[in-house]
């Protein structure tokens, strides 16, 4: 059972994303709970957005309202503000994620909170809320099952929709029965109500409920928050104060954007025409009402954010709304699993999103790992190019460190000068026919001294070996000097 | 639904492209084109840019094939050397100067011609406009023997098994897989079995092969795994940059499958042997 139970997770922080990685793929429970889970979630996608012109009439449409909303985010999030204020929720803006933890924290403070009940929130993930809070005393408990089952595990979340999808049922087995102390049970319904008992309590005892955001609507004041399982009800209703933390992109301009990226949101995800639950929060409890919190607050977090809005290509990467397809349907995500990466987002939107977040100085090898073989942006609910946003932080990545215009936080966190001048050699030789010429005449008549070990690609793959002639020579012969 | 787009975007930065119609193809066969053999086929597998070439010729076309040809700039352009790209594109350029197809002999190859030349030129507009002509007329060799050509093969072979592998920018800027698999019907003897996650990248991602290779040879190895396990008695492709990877990783792995270009499989099949 022990061998059968193993927690794969890493130990954070490994010292590079390429160690990390190689431990991955290592640990072949690890690989097998990945490829099987996402298989059943690109099956899942596949079966509910199954019809393909209407897919990418909606991925059209997701996209134009995304890039509308962002084309004129100052003036929405100040619409926002006004709107939710008039509403009675109060506004909160916070540059970096210690701001944001400070605004929670003097929230907290005010109410004198001890507990806190947390629905799912990648926010509060970025800032790292609970063990901010925790230092000052503060216990921070996570409601969403998935949430739940890392918190106790110790972990961080893998995946932005699935935060346990690294596990499977025997390993979240053990783990009840030895933090819980319950009975040792492989049966998963069996295993959510052990959570849910123990939870449900604390519901009623939380000082303060905390939560994400889907959709911050401009237009009436609302946010809107999709799940599955009550929890995310529960703590933006069930405490007497609600906190809201959400980054500043998630603004739309009204309600009539929020159903086609809802219907875009939950099949992306989960394959769902739509989650169990769709809470729309547009103000504390008024005096009329018998239940709900009496305060709502929002938290509104940069956290580099404002980086990628100020450049149009890499502006795109705001456009997503975080349904995790990238990940499921990414060939390195499912064989590294989301720890590797080391970072709050991982797959194919967290390499693009980390950069901004926390700097290309503590992201290099983001960029590089990718084949950009195209899957994430082919299934993106919002068409953002991630293959080309992608490409485009390479060429950030490999620039000199002091050219300008500086664009992004860690320019050139990867630049060489050997490589720089290896590529300078490639152009030379690629653009001269008489070097190249040369070049292909004596790398095929010395085909037979052609090194048998050619650095990292013979780890997995036997050198190729030149022919005896090139196509040139071969093309030359068959027709003719070309005057074309 | 229309009204939801109302006011889309008015001052937004790269909206999506509009959803890709399918491609006209002309409806003559042209009397000649070029053709561009790329540098990984140039030195590693010229049989299948000269396998390419036979076919064409047995279409009626001339095939013209600039010597000043090199490569299209991809290894340099994924790598983040945009200038480097750039000067390596605009040497291939010149040398296309009739309004001649060019059929490229490999998929990712055309793909970067077809929908990337036109970023790299984005800051020339009198380069853009060559390019967008450029592109085109640019086809990869498959597409043009299926839809320019509708060529009908004549199956002279034994009767085998065969997996098709589709390099994945390809498949998804070119539509490639659905290119190979029609030419692989027309051949009576052949028959193309699939195999597991057939549309997953093989792990070659240019140097993203050397840059990341513990990931790149995870990828490969689930790859040739599924291939073998696919009973297919060898393996082709429209990709040279995929087939290096598959063909070295098999022969690493001292397996005896192995892959082959589309355009050398079908001439041996098809071609008059001499």
């Amino acid at each position: 059972m022990t061998q059968m139970t193993r927690i794969p997770v890493l130990e954070l922080p490994t010292p590079s994303f390429k160690t990390r990685a190689r431990q991955a793929l290592n640990d072949e429970q690890l690989r097998r709970n990945f490829r099987v889970a996402m298989d059943s979630l690109m099956t899942k996608r596949l079966a509910i957005m199954s019809d393909p012109d209407e897919r990418e009439r909606l991925r059209e449409m997701g996209n134009h309202i995304r890039a509308r909303a962002l084309s004129k985010l100052p003036d929405l999030l100040e619409k926002l503000e006004a709107n939710l204020t008039r509403n009675g929720i109060q506004v909160h803006w916070a540059e970096t994620v210690d701001e944001a933890n400070a605004i929670v924290q003097s929230i907290a403070e005010a109410h004198k909170a001890k507990h806190l009940i947390k629905g799912k929130s990648m926010v509060s993930e970025e800032m790292n809320m609970n063990h901010v809070l925790e230092k000052q005393g503060i216990e921070c408990l996570e409601s969403d099952m998935g949430e739940y089952i890392i918190q106790l595990a110790g972990q961080k979340p893998s995946h932005i929709i699935m935060p346990a999808i690294h596990m499977n049922a025997a390993q979240v087995a053990s783990l009840f029965s030895d933090t819980l102390g319950t009975e040792y049970t492989t049966d998963v319904d069996e295993l959510i109500q052990t959570g849910r008992h123990v939870l449900r309590q604390k519901f009623f005892e939380a000082d303060i409920g905390i939560s994400g955001v889907n959709f911050a609507v401009a237009e009436t004041g609302t946010l809107l928050l999709v799940e599955n399982e009550g929890n995310g009800r529960m703590s933006t209703s069930v405490p007497p104060v609600h906190i809201a933390v959400t980054g500043i992109e998630k603004v739309v301009e009204n309600l009539r954007d929020v159903v086609p990226l809802l219907s875009l949101l939950t099949r992306s995800a989960l394959g769902q025409p739509i989650t169990t639950y769709v809470n729309m929060i547009s103000s504390p409890r008024k005096s009329h009402e018998l239940d709900g919190p009496q305060e709502v607050h929002l938290v509104l977090l940069d956290n580099g954010r404002s980086q990628a809005f100020a450049d149009g290509e890499l502006r795109q990467t705001l456009n997503c709304i975080r349904c995790g397809a990238c990940m499921n349907h990414c060939p390195v995500y499912t064989r590294i699993g989301g720890h590797a990466y080391g970072t709050v987002y991982p797959g194919p939107i967290g390499k693009i999103i980390s950069p901004h977040l926390l700097g290309l100085e503590n992201t290099p090898d983001h960029p590089s790992a990718s084949s950009l073989c195209g899957a994430c942006g082919e299934v993106c609910p919002v068409k953002i190019p991630i293959p080309s946003v992608l490409r485009r932080l390479r060429e950030e990545n490999v620039k000199p460190p002091e050219a300008t215009p500086h664009l992004l936080r860690g320019q050139g966190s990867k630049y060489s000068s050997r490589e720089r001048l290896a590529w300078k050699s490639w152009r030379k030789l690629y653009t001269s026919p008489t070097l190249y010429k040369s070049f292909t005449y004596i790398a095929t008549r010395l085909r037979n001294v052609t090194p048998r070990n050619v650095g990292p690609w013979s780890k997995h793959h036997a050198a190729p070996k030149p022919a005896s002639r090139s196509l040139h020579e071969l093309a030359r012969e068959h027709l003719g000097e070309d005057k074309a | 639904m229309s009204e939801l787009f109302y006011n889309a975007a008015p001052n937004a930065t790269r909206i999506a492209a509009p959803i890709p119609t399918q491609r006209e193809y002309p409806d003559q066969k042209p009397q000649h084109v070029y053709l561009f053999g790329t540098c990984v086929v140039d030195l590693f597998y010229p049989e299948a840019g000269m396998d390419s070439i036979r076919l064409l010729e047995r279409e009626g076309i001339t095939v013209h094939f600039p010597q000043g040809q090199s490569c299209c700039g991809q290894p340099a352009y994924t790598s983040g050397y945009t200038d480097e790209a750039r000067e390596v594109a605009r040497a291939q350029l010149a040398l296309f100067r009739q309004d001649w197809p060019l059929v490229v002999v490999s998929g990712s190859c055309a793909g970067m011609i077809r929908h990337h030349y036109s970023e790299l030129f984005k800051n020339e507009p009198a380069t853009l406009l060559q390019i967008e002509a450029l592109a085109a007329r640019t086809y990869e060799l498959a597409e043009f023997l299926l839809n320019v050509c509708k060529v009908g093969l004549k199956d002279r072979g034994a009767p085998t098994k065969v997996a098709l592998h589709t390099s994945c920018s390809a498949r998804r800027e070119m539509n490639t897989h659905l290119h190979g698999r029609a030419l692989l019907a027309q051949l009576e003897a052949v028959q193309r079995v699939d195999h597991d996650h057939e549309s997953e990248c093989c792990g070659f991602g240019g140097t993203f092969s050397v840059r990341m290779p513990d990931i790149s040879g995870a990828m490969v190895a689930d790859k040739t795994r599924a291939l073998q396990e696919s009973g297919a008695a060898q393996v082709v492709t429209a990709d040279c940059g995929c087939l290096m990877n598959i063909n070295g990783a098999l022969e690493k792995q001292n397996a005896t499958l192995r892959g082959q270009h589309l355009a050398s499989f079908i001439w041996q099949r098809t071609g008059d042997r001499t």
